[in-house]
């Protein structure tokens, strides 16, 4: 009875303006409002609201049967909160058929695991409470930014209660083993491991327009029969991508659409198969073995490593700088000081700053919106300049950041 | 093939990057088993080229004073309207005296090379071209800016060979608007006859387009490349750290922009007092960036340094933590791939044909003295972003081979060669 496991992350960053070292001093608004409200709107139209409405009308029609699961991270629900009910509440429909499992990150989509685990924890618990207030849930399943795992990683998320965690199925902590189980994370004692299986995966999310490969175009039939041939009764295949991959990465002309409205049907047409989200496979699959992972891997680039955004000089500087403010942050107890801060941890921010492939003119730069890695370096170590010497000075001194209490 | 090339400066005599440009480029093609003739007004030292035949126009003896038979109507109009206040191909006259009073040579731009008078220089080198292209075989001709246009084309008229022009400033980029009409004529004519064009750049192509109604077919883009020296660099890197220093290096007129570097300077030195400014090289701008950077009282972190050639160039880019080009308009601008060798991080104006080709460096409009300034900061104060800017631009580099421009070069010839009809 091998189960299906499709889980769709939700995430826009906050995009910084332009800001020269002229500003610093003067300009204490970091957010580029208009690009932002642009980039949402676009995708909330060509994306979130006609995916949710196939989704819904999806689920509806296959009677419980057709389950899907969702992560939006903290940033992208900062934005639909405040510009975009219309897409929140979209995404609550789905969570009222009972068929929809919200997953738990770190709020900021941050590496805080890697710098501080304070703030990894504090992000982790306010993100649960986020999902739970707005969908109702009590987040089973954790996924890292950016598919980020370790062994580390495992053990704390272990810790902090939760049934599974998701990685990236690469043969690096594989071997030869399938990513189509279910696995225990070395040193965990209840903590259960989902590995995506990446072919499968970004034959919808990456090769589903393109003319050149051999199997385009992609139907929903040919793909389901490719599952079908999987068989065995404890798998689990994990199709794991990024949500805007319906209408945004691949357009509606592409035929993306029809091919996941006819999805759920080819699928279930086998008798065997069924869908199922990450805590409802924990639930009912035994780990077939564990899963060794002492470094860092996660699901970007060929490397399925941490170099997008940690992989040079200019990267580890801005991260370090930004986590060397920490403890003058918590010290300062200004709401939109911290805010600011959690917000500059968006792992997008270290990304844009990777020098890697960046002369090929591929996906880097496609997600870029700064001309170059070095100027999105130099934006971003501008406005931290600020933001340090907003936190050496007097606090009377900032007239528009009332100091609050926070919920640390 | 057998090329007839007309240049006008070739290492070591030289002021700017055509002749780094030709010295780069007919290695290569001699390299590809071309057997080049480098035609030049004056050889003198030059002989650091045993792959080509210099040839210098200075040692052939013209046919008496009136205009040889069959010469062509360009050069019969430039012996009547010789300009006397023109000093250089890429001067307008204005303020050029100014150079003079420095006296020396110590600050002498092409001027004390090739004398007063260029449009008679021009002439007189166009019609020894006729004697050469006589005694000469060859298959292709190919030129090298205005300077060279009357003697291929009287090169052409002789030979019935194809012409092909290399575009490697335009007298726009050079003068704006306030062009000099006669040479703005030269290039026209060159333009619309040569059977070929090879442009620096898209923008310069463009340029050919917009400016010259040139059809666009006829214009091929093939960037320039950078020669790395067979001996290893002369100088190590010494940069010392304690003081930074900020380098502009080119001549300094109008087109290069020297003004927005010296506005930036002071911007930047506001912040930053400890940092050095360098702006080496010569032109008719020099006085008043020395009366500016007076008025801004920025002069003891500002030196200008003069002509500077050969090792001096390589030192002085060995010394710096950072190179600019605030060009104007700059066709190509080959002096950032230099920087580039010494791992000296660029910010590049993008109003230059090479900022189409390099990706790792910065990019500024040369009028957004307030951006250029922020970027110099940036690099100054960041070691992190110096060092990766200079790390990847090595790589970079490696991948800008004049062997492959080259290649490129002899596919126009062939091209040239096969649709040209012989002309008797």
């Amino acid at each position: 009875m091998p189960s299906v496991c499709l889980y769709f992350q939700v995430h826009q960053p906050c995009r910084l303006r332009r800001y020269s070292f002229f500003d610093v001093g003067h300009v204490h608004d970091y957010e580029d409002e208009a690009e932002n409200h642009r980039i949402l709107d676009r995708v909330a139209q060509k994306c979130y609201l006609p995916a949710n409405a196939l989704l819904l009308k999806l689920i509806e029609e296959h009677s419980g049967k057709f389950r899907v699961a969702f992560s939006l991270s903290g940033v992208v629900l900062d934005q639909i909160e405040r510009r975009r009910p219309d897409v929140l509440e979209s995404f609550r429909r789905l969570a009222a058929t009972g068929c929809v499992e919200f997953l738990n990150e770190t709020d900021s989509h941050s590496l805080a695991f890697l710098f501080s685990p304070r703030e990894f924890r504090a992000q982790v618990l306010l993100h649960r409470k986020r999902i739970r207030a707005l969908f109702g849930q009590d987040g089973r399943t954790f996924r890292h930014t950016e598919l980020i795992y370790s062994n580390d990683l495992a053990k704390a998320v272990d810790k902090l209660g939760y049934a599974v965690i998701l990685a990236e199925g690469t043969e690096k902590i594989l071997g030869r083993r399938s990513p189509n189980r279910a696995y225990r994370p070395a040193g965990c004692g209840k903590l259960k491991l989902l590995l995506r299986n990446y072919r499968l995966s970004d034959d919808v999310a990456f090769r589903f327009s393109e003319a050149a490969w051999s199997e385009h175009p992609l139907t929903a039939e040919k793909y389901a029969h490719w599952l079908h041939r999987i068989g065995g009764k404890e798998a689990v295949v994990n199709l794991f991508m990024d949500y805007e991959t319906f209408g945004e990465h691949q357009w509606r002309e592409t035929g993306i659409f029809e091919f996941l409205s006819a999805l759920p049907g080819e699928i279930l047409r086998h008798p065997d198969f069924f869908f199922q989200t990450p805590a409802e496979v924990a639930a009912s699959h035994d780990p077939a073995g564990e899963i060794d992972c002492p470094g860092f891997i996660s699901w970007a680039d060929v490397e399925r490593d941490m170099t997008a955004w940690l992989g040079n000089a200019m990267q580890q500087d801005a991260a370090r700088s930004l986590y060397g403010l920490e403890s003058a942050v918590r010290r300062r107890k200004d709401e939109g000081i911290f805010k600011t801060w959690r917000m500059l941890q968006t792992s997008d921010h270290f990304y844009y700053m990777c020098t890697k492939w960046f002369s090929d003119g591929d996906v880097h730069r496609y997600f870029n919106p700064f001309e170059s890695p070095y100027e999105a370096y130099i934006n971003y170590m501008n406005i931290l300049d600020d933001l340090s010497q907003s936190l050496k000075q007097k606090k009377e001194c900032i007239h528009d950041r009332d100091a609050q209490t926070l919920p640390l | 093939m057998r090329i007839l090339m007309f240049g006008w400066e070739f290492p070591p005599r030289m002021s700017g990057g055509l002749g780094t440009a030709c010295f780069g480029m007919t290695k290569a093609l001699a390299g590809l088993g071309h057997r080049i003739t480098f035609v030049l007004p004056h050889a003198g030292e030059t002989s650091t080229a045993p792959f080509l035949d210099l040839v210098s126009t200075s040692g052939i003896p013209l046919s008496g004073p009136d205009p040889e038979e069959g010469e062509t109507e360009l050069l019969r109009r430039l012996t009547v309207h010789p300009l006397p206040a023109l000093l250089s191909p890429y001067l307008s006259a204005d303020r050029y005296r100014d150079l003079f009073l420095f006296g020396e040579g110590r600050f002498r731009d092409t001027a004390a090379v090739y004398g007063p008078d260029l449009i008679a220089e021009v002439a007189r080198y166009g019609r020894a071209a006729g004697a050469l292209a006589r005694r000469l075989s060859f298959e292709i001709i190919h030129a090298h800016d205005w300077m060279t246009v009357p003697a291929a084309l009287l090169a052409r008229r002789i030979s019935g060979k194809p012409f092909i022009l290399h575009v490697h400033s335009l007298e726009y980029d050079r003068s704006g608007e306030n062009v000099n009409h006669e040479i703005l004529e030269i290039e026209r004519e060159g333009l619309g006859k040569a059977d070929r064009i090879i442009a620096v750049s898209h923008r310069t192509k463009r340029m050919i387009v917009e400016r010259y109604g040139i059809p666009q077919e006829k214009i091929s883009v093939i960037y320039n490349a950078v020669t790395r020296a067979e001996a290893q660099r002369v100088y190590r890197v010494e940069r010392k750290g304690d003081r930074k220093m900020v380098l502009f290096l080119g001549r300094i007129t109008f087109q290069k922009g020297p003004d927005y570097f010296v506005e930036a300077a002071a911007m930047v030195l506001r912040v930053l007092p400890d940092v050095t400014f360098v702006m080496a090289g010569a032109g008719n701008m020099m006085g008043q960036m020395i009366e500016r950077v007076g008025e801004l009282g920025i002069g003891s972190s500002f030196h200008f340094t003069g002509f500077l050639q050969g090792e001096e160039i390589e030192r002085i880019f060995s010394m710096s933590d950072l190179y600019v080009m605030p060009s104007v308009s700059e066709p190509f601008g080959i002096s950032p791939l230099e920087a580039m060798m010494y791992d000296v991080p660029v910010i590049l104006s993008r109003q230059s044909g090479v900022a189409e080709i390099l990706k790792h460096a910065l990019k500024v409009d040369f009028w957004d003295v307030r951006e250029m300034a922020a970027k110099i900061i940036a690099v100054l104060k960041h070691p992190v972003l110096a060092g990766e800017m200079a790390e990847k631009a090595r790589e970079e580099l490696r991948k800008i081979r004049w062997e492959t421009a080259a290649e490129l070069i002899v596919e126009i010839y062939r091209e040239a060669a096969a649709s040209a009809p012989e002309r008797g």
